[in-house]
């Protein structure tokens, strides 16, 4: 069980036409990942990491290749994967606990049963007392927390996270990334996070994928096998961080040069 | 849980502020429209700046509206016949074309195929102001109170669907995608996010549809009518009462004033987390 492999990307490219432009984003993406992992793809701007995502959301139809996720092709989203957005991408006309109810809602579980279910992700985020508020009264970090606690409450097999602490400030980002760590140890899920900072990546990640310059794929793969909490001024720690940032620099000065 | 009491207390402050607040309106409010009545009665009993006929005092208008509680003279009924008339007529079409208007508004920003069919037909009839339907709704209905109702019907109808229209087209491509990826159907994307999506605007819509009702009920008794607001003032001034038009045409400011509290009420009430 331990190993099994829950989502699966076989030599997948997306190429956007716009007009008579065609913009190959990704091309030859081939990824597995295992059931309860954490794993990080770690990207500069435009890299298509998003698309990555959304391709394995089932919110984008791929090009070419094929992505299954529990044994199952992907061919448009389902609940079994989750996502938590960049930006807000709360319901600002529900409260809270609307919010975080909204997944099972929609699939018909009864009442007293979603609410019970919503509570306890909103108290594992740390909102209790704040069911009632609606987004609008909220900080960008406690929607992000409302985002994840809707993520969590559907129960997805897979929670796909597309740069959720990237339009936080720093405060709140380093806190959030403790959340998230501290969320994940108590409710073990397997992760897709997308970002560009390199400090979150090797903070959060059981394993990094790199992904190259547009068209995209995978370029080098990090194990990180530090003990969870990880400290980010350990001396492992920057270590790694400073090699990750080198190849990273180092591939991106191949493109300019 | 010092930390939620803290906030407790700046919430309950927040509160006493907003009551301070009000209490400042209201008062302002008055003061205003005293300070209206004080002109008026300035530039008529005092100044007589226009003979007392043509441009009647405050406290005689009053005087009028008291008496024309009762009186059916000039015109054969009393104002709360006339204004239970008028309310009755008003509310009557603005609420077939809210109901009806909204909803195919949201219909048609929904399903494109309906919206090719609908919208040509719908684009020649908009532009046509509300009144310019009264003539032909005369000659097909009369002067009853079918005749207005239609035209009130017009009146109200083209802004709910305009707005009903562009507030589900507002719709949030991530809130879309978000109900997706918790599956979602069609018919519940229209019913948990479209439709709450377009609610602001649905109701401004039907905030414009009212107003725009209670014109062109006036318009259409100016012109054709045997009771109501509008037909009073007409008599009236047939007969030169210059007061018993102001007394109609505070009446008409002033119902429509509550009609707009009563639907900011409901608006509050459906509308949430805007403020």
């Amino acid at each position: 069980m331990e190993n099994r492999i829950v989502v699966k990307c076989k030599n997948v490219g997306k190429t956007f036409i716009q007009g008579k432009e065609e913009n190959e984003v990704l091309k030859g993406v081939n990824l597995a990942i295992k059931e309860e992992e954490f794993v990080v793809l770690f990207g500069l701007a435009e890299t298509g990491k998003t698309t990555l995502l959304n391709l394995i959301a089932g919110l984008e139809p791929v090009t070419e290749g094929t992505i299954e996720v529990n044994d199952e092709i992907v061919d448009g989203p389902k609940p079994n994967r989750g996502m938590v957005y960049q930006t807000t991408s709360l319901f600002p006309w529900l409260t809270v606990l609307g919010n975080v109810e909204f997944g099972p809602a929609v699939q018909g579980i009864k009442k007293t049963e979603r609410r019970k279910k919503a509570q306890y992700y909103i108290d594992l985020v740390g909102l209790s007392g704040f069911e009632k508020t609606y987004p609008i009264k909220l900080s960008g970090g406690m929607k992000q927390r409302v985002g994840i606690a809707r993520a969590y409450c559907n129960e997805p097999k897979v929670i796909l996270m597309d740069e959720p602490f990237g339009h936080l400030d720093a405060q709140t980002r380093y806190l959030m990334e403790e959340e998230i760590e501290r969320i994940c140890a108590k409710e073990k899920r397997t992760v897709i996070f997308v970002t560009n900072n390199i400090e979150e990546a090797v903070y959060l990640a059981d394993r990094i994928l790199v992904l190259s310059d547009k068209p995209s794929h995978i370029v080098k793969e990090y194990q990180i096998d530090l003990p969870r909490p990880r400290n980010i001024t350990a001396k492992e720690f920057l270590r790694l961080r400073k090699e990750i940032t080198d190849f990273v620099e180092r591939s991106a000065g191949e493109v300019d040069g | 849980m010092a930390k939620k009491n803290a906030r407790d207390s700046r919430i309950w402050l927040s509160i006493q502020k907003e009551k301070k607040e009000k209490r400042k309106y209201v008062l302002i409010s008055c003061a205003s429209l005293l300070t209206f009545l004080l002109i008026w009665e300035l530039c008529t009993d005092i100044l007589k700046l226009a003979p007392s006929y043509a441009m009647p005092s405050p406290l005689k208008v009053f005087r009028s509206f008291v008496a024309k509680l009762y009186q059916t003279a000039p015109d054969g009924s009393t104002l709360p016949v006339h204004i239970g008339v008028s309310v009755y007529t008003a509310l009557l079409g603005f609420l077939m074309g809210a109901v009806i208007g909204s909803p195919l508004g949201i219909l048609m920003a929904w399903f494109k195929t309906l919206d090719r069919i609908v919208k040509p037909v719908f684009d020649v009839l908009r532009p046509i102001p509300p009144i310019a339907w009264i003539p032909i709704m005369l000659v097909v209905l009369g002067i009853g109170t079918a005749s207005k109702v239609a035209v009130i019907f017009m009146a109200s109808f083209v802004p709910c669907v305009i707005n009903a229209y562009s507030g589900i087209k507002q719709t949030n491509e991530v809130h879309i995608w978000v109900g997706k990826t918790f599956g979602a159907s069609r018919s519940q994307l229209l019913f948990r996010v479209a439709i709450p999506t377009a609610m602001p605007m649905i109701f401004t819509g039907i905030k414009v549809s009212l107003g725009a009702s209670w014109m062109a009920l006036v318009a259409a008794e100016l012109l054709a009518s045997s009771s109501g607001l509008g037909y009073m003032i007409q008599i009236a001034r047939s007969v030169g009462r210059a007061d018993i038009i102001i007394v109609g045409m505070l009446m008409i400011g002033v119902i429509s004033m509550l009609f707009s509290a009563a639907l900011e009420y409901l608006e509050r009430r459906f509308v949430k987390g805007v403020k």
